[in-house]
């Protein structure tokens, strides 16, 4: 968020030439803006509730954005790493574990309550730990696969992990073998896995150390900095990755994997690191959301969810992290505000029986396609996947038998 | 590939184990489940009855899943894409299907002559309508990817799913829909040693076989098949030998929708519910289907489809229908992990 993030010295040719100063006074000027925002609205309106969940999404799209924008690993299953960050806010951060009784870091009204209850700074560590580990887990089957393998092998890890959600409430912790008797030692012998489609509910408000009371579900503004917060230190860290040996790696791996392996990157390494990377990024995410949206639901963790986010990615520009960032604004507002409350009617309105909420997953759809046709590098496209979209490949065979005859 | 895979005279321990488990670790992971429930059923019920039905049951479904395969795997061999709207294909040929029979009036109780005609009317409608929407999103959403980045196709195939998917919400509502038997598919013909074969499973082995032998006599026979093989072989090479590219993918896109089609129709009278979001997991078990038998392999999409419908039976009947999906999906995990040019081996340019 901040201007000493976009380190660009050269001027592009084409353009007037500003003076190198405007643009780090507009890059802080934004940056202001968007700090101050939340004052000049209610605490509690609706904006700033769809300003969060933009910002948390941004860093979910953020993350995905490294696996898919910087690696070039299609991953369709990233809905496996909400799941886990949201969970871990769920296991640690409310009263579900109903025979345990932790408490760390949190305000006295929850010290009262029964179960675990972490601070979210702690949580949040977790989430990123596990998020990280999974993702990892998740790339190992894939490395020696082609680009579509890793496509379907991640989406069915998104699968297994959403499936895991839904019937967690029949899995008893106590029957897991090796670890059973443990967890019963701990959690009793009845205790479930998840809460199913039911939900774990409520989930402890955030609490940040140094600050006596948790966060209201009334007064939206810290949870806005909050996110904001987390969408800082995500764009930090891209960046620095970006500009690092790691994400040249990731660059050159995206563009072709032999030559890379043959340049000397390691792969394996390279890889492995861009899942653990954006795993990260969606647990952090994750574990803001289970305790802003109060639940931690099986149902939020559809395949159609992955797509959600991947469409973000896209819309903005594969690999270009401020087209990331808009991208991900624009899709949230037109599902939370725009397709719900302003066009909903809208078929009703022209006489057709049915609400518009129902298809926003086939307007996503009709998105990805028209912009794929249209304009594959996305909204505010990276300048060098521009290139490699337009760069002439008429030796390759594929354009030979594309050509018409 | 096949000499990698023969352990020679001379080799190290770990090399000669990691042979082994290249040559036989899918086939060994694919038995446990089997394996396991047959010992179970010995021991507990002291027969194989309650086995065998499973089987005969996961061969019929398994029937559907390798028609669906077949869609998936022709199109992989030809444009190296994993064409994930073929699932909601083989849905709205369900849809058609259950729509064109309520068109055309068949009830329970119509004449067994006109019934089957009926049926038969139904099963060209609905493979035409398939067919011709592969080939439609061929023409819109892949032919002008074709020389852009391989991710660009998948993305408008995953977009294509979902719009597709809306459509089936629109046309006929978001919840599972009864359609009325017209088969009595749980009706039970014969048995063979206790184990009862039922209508359902006829109609799913007597549509399938004759659709396998046709398709495969013009992919061997037809001067149409030979454009297809040599397409998928060398598509450059091919276009040299004045072989039409285009037409040639866009009559593979048909073939794959056509028998998404067949399937969707036997689905319909099989299962007796349908509901739009039936194609995400039947494309999914499919795809799984088709990577088992080895990508590009039309006889191995079959063997895979074969293998998943009784895999999926299975864990229906003993592990509880909830978890069928995970398990599936945890084979095509394993099947990436041990084999990922599957059972038969891939035919495809990039696995040589």
């Amino acid at each position: 968020m901040t201007a000493t993030a976009t380190p660009e010295k050269k001027e592009r040719s084409g353009r007037p030439a500003l003076p190198g100063w405007t643009k780090y006074a507009v890059g802080v000027a934004v940056g202001l803006l968007v700090i101050v925002l939340p004052f000049f609205y209610d605490p509690g309106s609706a904006f700033i509730e769809d300003c969060t969940l933009a910002l948390a999404y941004v860093v979910m799209a953020l993350g995905l954005n490294i696996i898919v924008g910087f690696a070039g690993l299609l991953d369709l299953g990233y809905v496996a790493f909400f799941a886990i960050g949201a969970y871990t806010v769920g296991w640690f951060g409310s009263t579900f574990f109903a025979d345990a009784n932790i408490h760390i870091g949190v305000a006295e009204i929850t010290g009262n309550l029964p179960g675990i209850h972490l601070n979210f700074i702690l949580v949040v560590i977790i989430a990123i730990v596990f998020t990280t580990i999974a993702g990892m887990l998740i790339g190992l089957p894939t490395l020696r696969l082609r680009g579509d393998y890793i496509a379907i092998v991640t989406l069915a890890f998104g699968e297994i992990i959403g499936r895991i959600a839904i019937n967690g409430d029949e899995i008893k912790l106590a029957k897991i073998p090796l670890l059973g008797g443990l967890f019963e030692n701990w959690f009793g012998a009845d205790q479930t896995m998840t809460a199913g489609r039911q939900g774990i509910t409520p989930v402890d408000k955030i609490k940040l150390p140094f600050v006596a009371e948790p966060f209201k579900s009334l007064d939206l503004r810290p949870w806005y900095w909050v996110a904001l917060f987390m969408v800082g230190l995500v764009l930090f860290v891209s960046f620095r990755l970006r500009d690092s040996r790691l994400g040249r790696a990731w660059i050159a791996l995206r563009e072709d994997e032999v030559a890379a392996a043959s340049m000397g990157v390691p792969l394996v390494k390279t890889k492995l690191f861009a899942y653990g990377t954006g795993a990260a990024f969606g647990g952090m995410a994750g574990a803001f959301l289970g305790s802003y949206l109060n639940t931690v639901n099986a149902d939020q963790f559809q395949f159609a969810f992955s797509i959600f986010v991947l469409a973000m990615v896209i819309l903005g520009g594969l690999g270009s992290i401020w087209g990331v960032v808009i991208g991900a604004v624009l899709l949230s507002f037109i599902n939370n505000r725009l397709i719900p409350d302003v066009l909903n009617s809208v078929p009703q309105k022209i006489g057709l029986d049915f609400d518009l909420t129902q298809l926003s997953f086939g307007i996503f759809g009709f998105l990805l396609v028209i912009m794929m046709i249209l304009r594959p590098e996305g909204l505010l496209p990276e300048r060098r996947r521009k290139i490699e979209l337009t760069e002439s490949e008429a030796t390759t065979d594929e354009a030979v038998y594309s050509a018409r005859v | 590939m096949e000499a990698a895979s023969v352990p020679a005279p001379g080799l190290t321990t770990s090399q000669r184990v990691r042979a082994l488990v290249g040559r036989y670790g899918l086939i060994v992971v694919l038995l446990i489940l089997p394996v396991w429930f047959a010992i179970d059923d010995l021991a507990s019920d002291g027969n194989l009855t309650r086995f065998g039905s499973n089987l005969v049951a996961g061969l019929s479904n398994g029937s559907i899943w390798a028609l669906v395969a077949i869609g998936y795997t022709l199109v992989y061999g030809i444009v190296e894409l994993i064409n994930f709207a073929h699932g909601e294909v083989f849905m709205i040929g369900s849809f058609v299907s259950a729509s064109f029979i309520a068109t055309l009036g068949l009830t329970t109780d119509t004449a067994i002559p006109i019934l089957f005609l009926g049926l038969l009317l139904t099963l060209v409608i609905a493979m035409l309508a398939s067919g011709s929407l592969n080939t439609m999103i061929e023409r819109v959403g892949y032919r002008p990817l074709r020389s852009a980045p391989k991710l660009a196709p998948l993305i408008t195939a995953v977009g294509f799913s979902f719009i597709l998917q809306n459509v089936g919400l629109l046309w006929r509502g978001g919840s599972q829909e009864g359609i009325t038997d017209l088969i009595e598919s749980q009706h039970k013909v014969f048995s063979i040693f206790g184990v009862p074969i039922t209508n359902g499973d006829l109609l799913a082995i007597l549509v399938t076989i004759p659709l396998l032998v046709a398709m495969t006599a013009f992919i061997g026979r037809s001067r149409l098949g030979k454009a297809m093989r040599a397409t998928a072989q060398d598509p450059e090479a091919a276009r040299l030998m004045g072989i039409n590219v285009d037409t040639t993918i866009s009559l593979t896109f048909l073939i794959g929708g056509m028998l998404a089609g067949a399937a969707g129709l036997i689905y319909a009278l099989y299962q007796t519910t349908i509901w739009y979001f039936q194609g995400f997991t039947a494309g999914l078990i499919a795809f799984t289907a088709a990577v088992m038998g080895g990508i590009g392999n039309v006889r191995g999409a079959v063997l895979g489809g074969l293998i998943i419908g009784f895999i999926q039976q299975l864990s229906d009947n003993r592990i509880g229908s909830e978890w069928t999906p995970a398990i599936v999906f945890a084979y095509l995990v394993l099947i990436m992990v041990f084999k990922p040019s599957g059972l038969l081996g891939e035919q495809t340019r990039e696995a040589g």
